[in-house]
């Protein structure tokens, strides 16, 4: 028990170090999907995070308790079960929002950064070291989805969550908004980060 | 529209239109992991076919059957604990996501153990990357659309029947493939180029991937075409 990180080091590692965007490329499937506006980027993030907590929390009281051969089971289960509270809840009270996500709120079941730190962090770890990676994780998820959705929506519409930000003889690029546009600004900004990186290292 | 049409489409789009991997983005993970290799690519692509045609089999039957409201079989359980009346209305779309997910996880189990005991050439083919399916989104994007054409349908006669669910669920999955064959013919001529040096791995796969994204919103609008020529 004693060579797992501690819940503080959890929480950090998930923010920049571990990012599950850019460093562990995890959960591409919405990152690419719902970046074409700020304002969904955030909700899909805010839902993942909602998702990871809970799912992290109960993983982690029942850690015990699993058969290693089931517990893959037991995780997406546990997943769906949130993920089915947090659709009702959208299409409750963020009724066009939950319309403008469609699909993409159900596949959070097969994200792949929930059961990762389902298995990596909650089904070794007590509960405070486990609340505290996931709300790492969702930081850094929110802000590797924000950061490609203010790219695309800038270039692409000119605005920032719907309010306009450029002036109005900006040639709209649409394509960054159309799918296309997703792959290209994730790739460049991956890049980004890694030139980044080597730039440090050597450096440093 | 006559039904031969109208499953002609449903094949087009889901396989070239819209398809699974440049359009709606399911699917990345193993378009970016297991992208490396043409014959890897293609048993991949086999796996995913495979899989998501039972799983699209699974889920059409237990909407159509059990979770719609007015299923035939609620009703008639229904119809021992509460009024027929009452038992009709009864309405279990709620677990729609609980049963697709544990629909998935159990076949692909079972077709894992099946295929390893009778066709071991194939097992060892495609067979490690069945694990890996469970979680792929791309089979849960094929079951959650065959949901929505069935749950929610206003149109009674709107409502797909099997061969549609099926064809979505056969085509998509080629589409899947199509996608995942281009982008290892691609790589595999990528190993001989000089690439920048942070853009080399997923990177490169990605910007590669927006360009072919970018090639198939060529094939947009052509289902209206089609549906004009045939005089759908």
């Amino acid at each position: 028990m004693n060579d797992q990180p501690t819940a503080t080091e959890r929480f950090i590692q998930g923010i920049l170090p571990e990012n599950p965007t850019y460093r562990q490329l995890l959960g591409l499937c919405p990152t690419l999907a719902v970046t074409n506006g700020l304002k969904q980027a955030l909700t899909m993030a805010g839902a993942v995070t909602v998702v990871l907590f809970c799912a992290n929390i109960i993983v982690s009281l029942i850690r015990n308790l699993l058969k290693p051969h089931l517990r893959i089971v037991v995780f997406t289960l546990t997943i769906a079960t949130f993920v089915t509270m947090v659709d009702r809840f959208l299409a409750a009270y963020m009724y066009q929002m939950s319309k403008a996500l469609g699909p993409y709120i159900p596949l959070i079941i097969v994200n792949c950064i929930i059961i990762c730190r389902c298995e990596v962090c909650a089904s070794k770890q007590g509960l405070i070291a486990s609340g505290a990676d996931a709300i790492g994780q969702g930081i850094g998820f929110g802000l590797g989805l924000s950061s490609i959705a203010v790219v695309r929506e800038l270039l692409g519409t000119g605005a920032l969550a719907g309010v306009a930000v450029l002036p109005a003889a900006w040639p709209q690029w649409v394509i960054m908004v159309l799918p296309p546009g997703a792959f290209l600004t994730f790739g460049l900004l991956l890049g980004l980060i890694n030139w980044i990186q080597q730039r440090r290292s050597v450096e440093g | 529209m006559s039904y031969l049409v109208d499953i002609f489409l449903i094949a087009i789009t889901a396989a070239l239109i819209n398809n699974f991997v440049l359009y709606y983005f399911v699917g990345i993970c193993p378009f970016i992991g297991v992208s490396r290799q043409v014959d890897m690519a293609v048993g991949m692509g086999a796996a995913v076919t495979f899989v998501m045609a039972i799983a699209v089999f699974l889920s059409w039957a237990i909407t159509y059957f059990v979770l719609m409201p007015g299923a035939l079989v609620t009703t008639w359980v229904g119809q021992f604990f509460v009024s027929p009346e009452r038992a009709a209305h009864i309405d279990l779309t709620i677990l729609t996501y609980i049963v697709y997910i544990f629909a998935i996880a159990s076949s692909v189990q079972l077709v894992e153990m099946y295929v390893r005991k009778f066709y071991p050439p194939l097992y060892k083919s495609f067979g490690v990357f069945l694990p890996l399916i469970t979680t792929n989104c791309a089979i849960l994007f094929a079951c959650l659309t065959v949901m929505s054409h069935i749950i929610g349908v206003e149109n009674p006669g709107q409502i797909w029947d099997l061969g549609r669910a099926l064809t979505l669920g056969v085509f998509g999955g080629l589409g899947f493939t199509i996608a995942i064959v281009i982008m290892a013919g691609i790589r595999e001529e990528l190993d001989m180029c000089d690439i920048p040096e942070p853009l080399k791995g997923a990177a490169i796969t990605l910007i590669i991937g927006g360009i072919l994204a970018m090639a198939f919103m060529g094939f947009t609008g052509v289902d209206n075409g089609i549906r004009v020529a045939l005089g759908g």
